[in-house]
Parts: C-alpha cells; structure tokens; sequence
C-alpha cells in the first residue's frame, strides 16, 4: 500500500436526531485510485459519501462527530469555508440532476458562481469538460439547446462534466449508474476508469459486479458499521471476514 | 351489473355538477355582455364621462384601474416574493415560522372591506397620504400580499430539492442557489400567482371605496396623491348613487363589460406565460 492517502476519516459517527448512522469510521482514501463502498440497503453507504463533502449539513438535526481531512486539514474545522470544501471535493447523484438550462450553461454553472468572466476560457473549460465526461461527440452541435432532451445517460454524463468543470480533486459519486440503462453504465464505468487517472474517486455502488470491475479499494459496510476494507482483489477473492464473503457471494443482502 | 348502474348514476351526477358550474358561468357572461355590449364604442372607451354621466366615456376609470393595479403588484410583488423566500429557503422550521405562515394564510381570509378600513386609517389618515393613488395601491397591495406570497410558496417549494444539492455541490452559496437555479425555475408559477392576483386587484371594490376612488372627476389623475376613478367603483357608484339611472345602467353594465375582458385578457396573459416558460425548457 505505496499509495498516497488523499482523504482521512477519523472515529466518524453520525446521527440522524436520535438515531446513530455511522458508527467509528475510520478510513483512508488513496489519491488517482477508485474507492467503493459497498452494502446492504440503509447501511449507510450514502451517508457516509455525503459527509465527505458536507452535504449531510443540508438534512436538519443531522450531527457529525470525529474528523475527516483532506490533504491533513480538517474539512469540518469552523474555519474552514464549506463553499471551498465543496468546490474541492466534487459530487454526482444517484438519479441525474442537470438544472432546467441549456448544456453550455449547466457545464459553465460552477465557473459563474466562481467569478469565472472570461468568455474564452469559459467556452474552452466547457469543451473540455464535455470531452472528459465522452459527451462532447454527442452534443457539440447542440450546446445551447436543454440539457433535459438529453437521455438518462446523456444527463449524468452532463452532470459528471458539470462536476469536472470545477476542476475538483475529489469526485464523489453516489450510486451514479443506478438509474441507468445498462449501455449507459458500461459507458459511466469506462469514464470512470478514465477519470481515475486525473481524480480520486469515491462511489457508492448496490451493485458488487461493478464495484469489483471498476474499483481499486473496497469498504464493505454493514448497519452503520465498517466491516472490511481492502484492496478490491481482496474483497472480492479472499474476504477476512465471513460475513463479507456471506454478502459477495449473494447469500443475503 | 349492479356497480355498473352506480358507476353510471354517479358519472351522471358529477357531470351535472360540471353542467351547472359552466351554467352560471356562461349566464355572467351572456348577462352582461347582452346589456352592455350596446355601450361599448371607441367614443366610451377613449373619452371623459359627459352630462353628468349620462354620456361620453369612462376613459378616467379604464387608467384609473390600471394605475391601481400596477401600483399595487408594483408594492406587494418584491415584499411577497422575498417573503416567500425567506419561509422557503432561509427560516429554520419551527414553530414561530409555522405560526408566521399560518397568520399569512388567515390574512387571505380578511375580509376586503376591513383593508380598505385598514387602509383608511393607516395610509389616508395617519401617514396623511389623503384619499389618493398612492393609499389604493398600498391598501390593495396589502390585501393580496397572501396570495402572492403563497403562490410564490407554492412555486419554490415545487423545484426540486436535487437542483439545490447540485447547485450546493457545485460550492455555490444558499444565496448563489437562489438567484441562479431556485428563482428562474420558479419565476413562472410565481408569475402565474402574480396575474391572478391582478384580476383580483382590478375587481376590488371595498379596499379602494374609501382610500382612492371618486366617482367623478374632470379629467386624469395628475400625480400620485390624486383621487382616482376606478371601474368596479364606477358600476357602484352608478347603480347606487346615479342621478339618472335610465341612462346610467347600461354604463354601468358596459363597464362591467369592459372589467371583465380586462380580467379575462390578464388571465389569458398568464396562461400564455406559463407556457411559454414551460415549453423554454422541457
């Protein structure tokens, strides 16, 4: 394990109100490499992505303890403006959400709120991140027509290269094939192998076939808890635990 | 065959139901058309009330209306959608800001005539606005504050929460959300909210009775602390307070006329907007 730690979580538990999420996480995320979280339904699989980014602020009565840092600073630290970590750690949803305007405009969205004004950078990062997302082909001769004639597919594509725009260190994807054809998936999981090589990825993934495909690291979770993480060879081959074994090999879950 | 003859007596009643809406509907516009269609030329339309109302046109209360409703969305339209931003996307949710929302919608529930009694107390008398444009526009800007706060209500909270998580993602600020994605998605239901409360507004006879309409005035309104003539008030004060009622009615009755295409042709606005704001993007 000669890779570079990127992210680190830190004894993270997590409540919603009342009830625990996420119990004693501690875990490392290795830069340019693909890491899975895998589990059950409701084990907190999407929880735990959205604290990396601190989403989970959005959900009222939410309360996050322990630290997690990205490149050693603690992103939940008061000083830290969560605006930048956002900007900095990127994220893509499980069912695709391209604002209600044109293509241009929903890749250009994240440098306008940036301040971004110059006119040729903005159209140049636009193709740029139309072409990292393998979108461009299909749309450079319709860019200001609505991102929502686009197909599912087309959509989360726009989304990732909405993300991409930004130019983040972290991409964060919850679920992002789920709501896909199986074309589509084949097509968001090539990019992701390509996307590896500029960014280090988080995804959430239901499915244990894609996540041994595309992954390098697996976290296997279970009721809020972490009950296995490793390389993904190893996971998928020769678990430690029993019980990871018992959901690989599809006997529950 | 039992549940089908209850199937059928039931379609049968509810398109009854439906009969009788479209009748009384239809009867309104029959009536008043019928009678006031003769009343109706260039002449009424474009000049002032002549022979103590017994000629000429109502061109005074046609502007009069309007300055009234314009002033009054001009007062009520920024209060009531920044209101209904700051309920939506800002205020935390708990009790004061379910009360505040609850008292919103009872306002709605005010009786007009207690604005314009508001109005006159407030606007006329202690700010010393006088009977005037100005106090018409504000009292009946007031009175339909609630409706375009809850249209606007209605409009934000139907823009889907994953547009502010993608917007938030982006590292944009709950005020950059707003202003970017949240407002332009909404603005055609809040748009929608705005005209229909403009029908209402140029309707409204009791808020401006004692705030801003005369029944008569030689020529325009000059400034904005002027009295004004107002349709609805017109047709009151014609079928009320008329020295000549023969000759006054269908005035009267042209007048509502004139009110109701005015109303219809807002409404028709309002629809043509939300589609075209629909078919922008979808």
């Amino acid at each position: 394990m000669a890779d570079k730690i990127r992210m680190k979580l830190e004894n993270v538990n997590f409540f919603y109100a009342d009830t625990q999420a996420l119990y004693e996480i501690n875990l490392d995320i290795y830069q340019n490499k693909v890491t899975a979280i895998i589990g059950p339904s409701g084990c907190g699989k999407s929880t735990l992505i959205k604290l990396l980014n601190r989403m989970n602020e959005l959900i009222p009565n939410a309360r996050c303890e322990g630290n997690i840092y990205l490149d050693g600073h603690d992103i939940y630290d008061p000083k830290v403006d969560v605006v930048d970590v956002r900007r900095r750690i990127g994220m893509v949803f499980q069912k695709p959400n391209p604002f209600p305007k044109s293509i241009f405009d929903n890749v250009a969205y994240g440098l306008y709120i940036n301040g971004v004004k110059d006119r040729h950078y903005i159209n140049y990062k636009v193709e740029k991140s139309l072409k990292d997302a393998t979108l461009w082909k299909e749309v450079s001769d319709r860019l200001h027509s609505s991102a929502l004639q686009l197909s599912g597919g087309q959509q989360q594509r726009l989304c990732i290269a909405r993300t991409l725009a930004v130019e983040p260190e972290v991409v964060l994807m919850d679920e992002p094939a789920s709501a896909l054809d199986p074309t589509s998936t084949a097509k968001i999981e090539e990019l992701i192998q390509e996307l590896k090589e500029k960014y280090t990825i988080v995804i959430v993934t239901h499915n244990m076939q894609q996540a041994a495909r595309i992954s390098d690291y697996t976290l296997f979770l279970m009721l809020g808890k972490m009950i296995e993480y490793d390389v993904t060879n190893k996971i998928f081959t020769n678990p430690s635990k029993k019980i990871t074994e018992d959901y690989i090999t599809g006997r529950f879950g | 065959m039992k549940r089908g003859i209850s199937q059928r007596l039931g379609f049968f009643s509810l398109f009854l139901c439906m009969l009788v809406t479209l009748f009384f509907l239809g009867a309104i516009i029959y009536f008043i058309t019928a009678r006031g269609v003769s009343a109706i030329s260039w002449e009424f339309l474009t000049q002032v009330p002549k022979k103590a109302m017994t000629a000429g046109g109502v061109a005074p209360a046609i502007l009069g209306t309007f300055y009234l409703t314009l002033g009054a969305v001009v007062f009520s339209l920024p209060l009531g959608v920044a209101c209904a931003i700051y309920l939506c996307e800002y205020s935390p949710k708990n009790y004061v800001v379910n009360l505040i929302r609850i008292s919103i919608n009872n306002l709605a529930g005010v009786p007009s005539v207690v604005f314009g009694l508001f109005g006159l107390a407030v606007f006329v008398k202690f700010l010393d606005f006088g009977v005037s444009i100005l106090s018409g526009c504000l009292t009946l800007g007031i009175m339909i504050l609630p409706n375009i706060i809850s249209a606007s209500q209605e409009a934000l909270l139907a823009v889907p929460q994953s547009y502010r998580e993608a917007s938030f993602a982006l590292g944009a600020t709950r005020w950059e959300t707003i202003k970017r994605v949240v407002l332009p998605s909404s603005l055609s239901g809040i748009l929608t909210g705005v005209i229909l409360s403009i029908g209402r507004v140029a309707g409204e006879t009791a808020p401006i009775l004692f705030t801003a309409a005369t029944f008569y005035m030689r020529g325009y309104p000059n400034s904005i602390f002027s009295e004004v003539m107002a349709l609805p008030y017109h047709i009151y004060a014609l079928m009320t307070e008329g020295t000549h009622p023969q000759q006054q009615r269908h005035i009267a009755y042209g007048c509502a006329m004139v009110l109701l295409i005015l109303v219809l042709m807002v409404s028709t606005l309002a629809i043509i907007i939300r589609q075209k704001q629909r078919s922008k993007y979808g």
